[in-house]
């Protein structure tokens, strides 16, 4: 069977990675998030449905539903009644949560780097220099 | 460890919050709204301050559990921690001391068993029948046995319609009880330690096969120490040990709690007692 046209098709190139350590759900939102924003999962492309995507990553129906809420709320998909869910058409807010999925990513490292006993300062300067060498 | 210190005078089940960590403004009021909804829903599976005893010897203290619908919860514990005697209880198998054990309200019976497709720890089927009679034999017991279900799963796992089940290894013998099991259509299934005597590589496809055929309206309750192979799949975790409800908690609420692995998180607080 032929599936839609627009429908992701290349379903087997969602690739799940998931540490047991940390919430599944948020994991697959970060997952997920990290498709859209890349245009893996391209603007108005139809989502596979809860089912598909717990068979793929091999988890629990609810644990997709809890992201997928999560990815809705966010705008970064939206729900088409009877159709599935889709991914948001609006670009403009693609690039909005770029810019925040960018800004959380850094947020993490700066906190990791914090950790290990580096401040800000210290830590401009080593990125700095890493980009001249 | 300060939680095993504290735990032996706490019976108590520790309740660990369901709400999700994040977006707490946006979907505070839905959070009202689905906890007062399904505490006015009749769990599916409900302990009432149960207890069991042989003689003077308590299995079972004081138990207290809700089982809701739609979940996949797993019941963890280390072996004789008192999982299959829990399991038990709820298949008329045995009967408590003292409290009660309710499915959808009412006590155990007739009806529960309709509701209700257990397996065992240990195989019950006859070994000199062949699959294909076991599966007839299924479909005169329960009348919500779908066997031709039970036949596409056969195939999809490898089994043999016209073998006979001694002639079966345990591996095979304790797929072809999974899919008497999950092809019932039932309210609640309880797989009691489904995977030990299975390899790794088939373990997977059958955690598959029942995320596949899982009824979003049913519940499945997975007794298990292999916590490692099947925590991606559940829901919600129930930690037994001593005859007692340790803790109950949403799988994920917990992990973002401890910052670990379901696992981790049993094998540390119950490492003192290895």
């Amino acid at each position: 069977m032929r599936q839609q046209n627009n429908t992701i098709n290349q379903g087997s190139e969602l690739n799940f990675n998931f540490d047991n350590e940390r919430p599944i759900y948020i994991q697959i939102v970060e997952q997920l998030e990290a498709m859209i924003i890349s245009g893996k999962l391209p603007p108005s492309s139809k989502l596979p449905s809860v089912r598909e995507l717990a068979a793929k990553a091999r988890v629990n129906p609810n644990t997709i539903q809890r992201a997928l809420l999560e990815l809705e709320r966010k705008n970064l998909i939206y729900t088409e009644r009877t159709n599935g869910k889709f991914v948001s058409k609006n670009l403009a807010r693609l690039v909005d949560s770029r810019e925040e999925y960018i800004k959380n990513r850094i947020a993490e490292f700066v906190i990791e780097m914090h950790t290990l006993g580096l401040d800000e300062r210290e830590l401009i300067r080593i990125i700095k220099e890493g980009k001249k060498s | 460890m300060t939680t095993s210190k504290t735990k032996p005078n706490k019976p108590v089940a520790e309740k660990a919050t369901t709400k999700e960590p994040t977006n707490k403004k946006s979907n505070g009021k839905t959070d009202k709204n689905s906890i007062a909804k399904s505490a006015s829903i009749t769990p599916l599976l409900e302990y009432r301050s149960v207890s069991k005893s042989y003689g003077d010897r308590t299995v079972l203290k004081d138990i207290n559990l809700t089982i809701p619908r739609g979940r996949i919860i797993g019941l963890l514990g280390k072996n004789g921690a008192g999982k299959t005697t829990l399991i038990k209880l709820a298949n008329d198998l045995l009967q408590p001391t003292s409290g009660e054990v309710l499915v959808e309200g009412q006590p155990i019976g007739v009806v529960s068993k309709e509701q209700i497709s257990y397996l065992p720890e240990v195989t019950y089927l006859d070994k000199t029948m062949k699959v294909h009679e076991a599966m007839n034999f299924f479909a005169e017991f329960y009348r919500d046995f779908d066997i031709e279900k039970a036949k596409k799963l056969a195939k999809i796992l490898d089994l043999e319609l016209d073998k006979k089940i001694i002639k079966m290894s345990k591996g095979m013998q304790e797929k072809l009880q999974l899919i008497l099991v999950i092809s019932r259509k039932a309210d609640l299934y309880i797989l009691d330690e489904p995977l030990s005597g299975i390899d790794p590589a088939t373990r997977d496809f059958i955690l598959d096969t029942i995320l596949n055929e899982f009824d979003e309206n049913a519940s499945l309750l997975i007794s298990t120490h292999l916590i490692a192979d099947i925590e991606r799949i559940l829901d919600e975790v129930i930690f037994i040990d001593n005859g007692k409800v340790a803790l109950q908690s949403d799988a994920d609420a917990l992990r973002q709690k401890e910052h670990a692995s379901i696992d981790e998180i049993f094998r540390k607080r119950f490492r003192s007692h290895l």
